[in-house]
């Protein structure tokens, strides 16, 4: 076992997301603590360029026709041999549908512990955000090796980041035959609806909706505000707005004026696309929703009771 | 096509958490547990599954408070047999521990599908599917929110952030970590649940040992405290409104 840190970047058909200046800096975090170096660990097929922006000490690139696309298959067989070669301290993945895919395969197949769902470092000291964001768990770094799943919000992606290109040494990449996973086809996201992500005001509405029906409250303070309704992933998922309107870890991050919540909890995977927004106004009638940790204003007061008066006040003010 | 899907119970986030004495774990003295959400999309992609294909569902569980309930509302909703596994649950188990457990029984099932929820918000060791994949030596794809079956492969739809979709083929047997199914879990009436009390048996399957290796020791646990906290409104429906007029006003929305 050595002190350095692996950070396996994560990229999707060409583009850097932004999860690795996040691990990147989070890297250089625990770094401090153990002395050891940092790694961006780069694994493709031509993208010996794309950890260049990365504040890393060096780059270790594994390139091969397998990886070209990520497949949980390829990039745990590809992993699992750098990783038992070289015993890191701890191996830093996206809390993604990257790296969760990936984390609990290599855990098993390599026999070295897990944490998911890290915010952070405190020293040699884990912090993870579970229930929804309600609750913080803390506990040591595990050993020899951690592996490592990171959300965001606990470093700022520009910390991750460097001006000067880090040195690229390639690794070889064992045969990487035999994989399960394969990819087909790739699948825009619909057009033609609006785009979410350039909407300068936004009304969200979550589970605190309750049902369909519901949803024309947001509409008409929608309509009455000049502004567009979007959702959380329950909403969504029971078919009350189309995915082009999602809000989240696997629908859009939006940067609008204004974000109304209405009824959203504030649960990390929604958090964390919303953080971008100018201001934030949450209305939920549970005062230890997380979102009042991340909103500008806020109110306790019914949605129910609230929005049909707010809308009026709006046409008034607008009429006026 | 057999289908197994391992469910489990969490607390219910709409209920107050509190940590315990320990200061390390949740007081679970008051704690309402309900099913993992996205086991529940688990379970209908499943039923959605057999009534294309044909096939037998089988839902397990590990034992905590409400999960017969839960097992009989899985039948009433057309799962074919339940399976709850007992043991030594109750100081809370890491997903290592039960990867390990649900595997041990699930290979003698001999399925071809494996679907459970892409996680659950009180993981600490990584999701339930993609441990259970490796221990039983089989591939892994997790964020799911569409499943199709050909000879010998699932076609599947995978989530990337911003709307991206990658359809992917996976060999079977496969482990599919369920963000969605391919439409929202169905009602069934009380009274189809009471009737499965009747008719279906839960299968009781003993788990003798628990080995907590692999996942994440926790030393202390906290709530949150936001650097900067909303600042609250106050008051009736109308003078709530009546200040988020002046917001919007100074916002320049409106």
């Amino acid at each position: 076992m050595n002190q350095d840190i692996f950070v396996v970047v994560e990229h999707l058909r060409g583009a850097l997301a932004e999860i690795s200046y996040v691990m990147m800096a989070a890297g250089r975090d625990l770094a401090r603590t153990t002395g050891g170096k940092v790694y961006a660990v780069l694994l493709g097929q031509n993208v010996q360029n794309l950890a260049d922006t990365l504040a890393a000490d060096a780059v270790l690139y594994l390139e091969s026709p397998s990886l070209a696309d990520f497949t949980s298959d390829g990039y745990c067989k590809a992993l699992s041999g750098l990783i038992g070669q070289h015993q890191p301290r701890a191996v830093l993945m996206g809390h993604t549908s990257v790296g969760t895919d990936v984390a609990g395969a290599l855990s098993v197949r390599l026999g070295l512990p897990l944490v998911t769902s890290v915010r952070h470092f405190e020293g040699d000291k884990f912090v993870s955000q579970i229930c929804g964001g309600k609750i913080m768990a803390e506990g040591e770094l595990p050993a020899p090796t951690a592996l490592i799943t990171l959300v965001p919000g606990g470093y700022k992606p520009e910390s991750g980041q460097s001006a000067q290109a880090p040195l690229v040494t390639p690794v070889a990449v064992g045969a990487l035959e035999d994989l399960r996973v394969s990819v087909r086809q790739y699948i825009e996201p619909e057009a033609g609806d609006v785009d979410i992500s350039k909407e300068p005001l936004l009304i969200a509405v979550g589970r605190g909706i309750q049902n369909q029906d519901n949803v024309v409250l947001a509409d008409d303070l929608a309509k009455a505000l000049g502004g567009v309704v979007c959702a959380s992933r329950p909403v969504v998922d029971q078919n009350w707005l189309p995915t082009t309107r999602l809000v989240g870890k696997s629908g859009k991050a939006v940067k609008p004026k204004l974000y109304l919540a209405l009824g959203i909890s504030g649960a990390p995977e929604h958090a964390e696309a919303i953080t971008g927004s100018n201001c934030i106004i949450a209305v939920n009638t549970d005062a230890a929703a997380p979102i009042f940790n991340i909103a500008k204003y806020g109110t306790t007061t019914d949605l129910f009771d609230l929005v049909p008066v707010l809308t009026e006040k709006v046409l008034q003010a607008k009429g006026g | 096509m057999n289908i197994v899907v391992p469910v489990k119970l969490v607390p219910d986030l709409v209920e107050e958490l509190t940590i315990d004495a320990s200061g390390a774990a949740l007081d679970t003295m008051w704690l309402r547990l309900i099913i993992n959400e996205l086991d529940d999309h688990a379970i209908e992609q499943a039923i959605l599954l057999k009534e294309r294909y044909g096939g037998q569902v089988t839902v397990l569980a590990p034992d905590s408070e409400g999960v017969d309930d839960m097992l009989f509302t899985a039948s009433a909703r057309g799962a074919d047999q339940l399976v709850k596994l007992v043991g030594n649950f109750e100081g809370g188990v890491n997903n290592h521990a039960l990867g390990r457990a649900l595997a041990a029984y699930v290979k003698d099932l001999k399925p071809d599908l494996i679907l459970t929820g892409v996680q659950a918000h009180n993981d600490l060791d990584g999701s339930i599917g993609a441990l259970l994949a490796e221990y039983l030596q089989m591939p892994y794809v997790g964020y799911v929110s569409g499943v199709n079956l050909e000879t010998d492969k699932a076609v599947v739809r995978k989530e990337y952030p911003g709307g991206l979709i990658a359809e992917l083929e996976v060999a079977l047997p496969a482990v599919l970590g369920i963000q969605a199914a391919e439409q929202p879990p169905r009602y069934v009436a009380i009274s189809k649940v009471r009737q499965a009390m009747k008719t279906a048996t839960i299968e009781e399957h003993e788990v003798a040992e628990l080995d907590l290796l692999g996942g994440a020791v926790v030393s202390r646990m906290f709530q949150p405290e936001a650097a900067e906290k909303a600042t609250m409104l106050s008051g009736d429906p109308d003078a709530v409104a009546e200040q988020l007029i002046g917001i919007f006003k100074e916002l320049g929305v409106l």
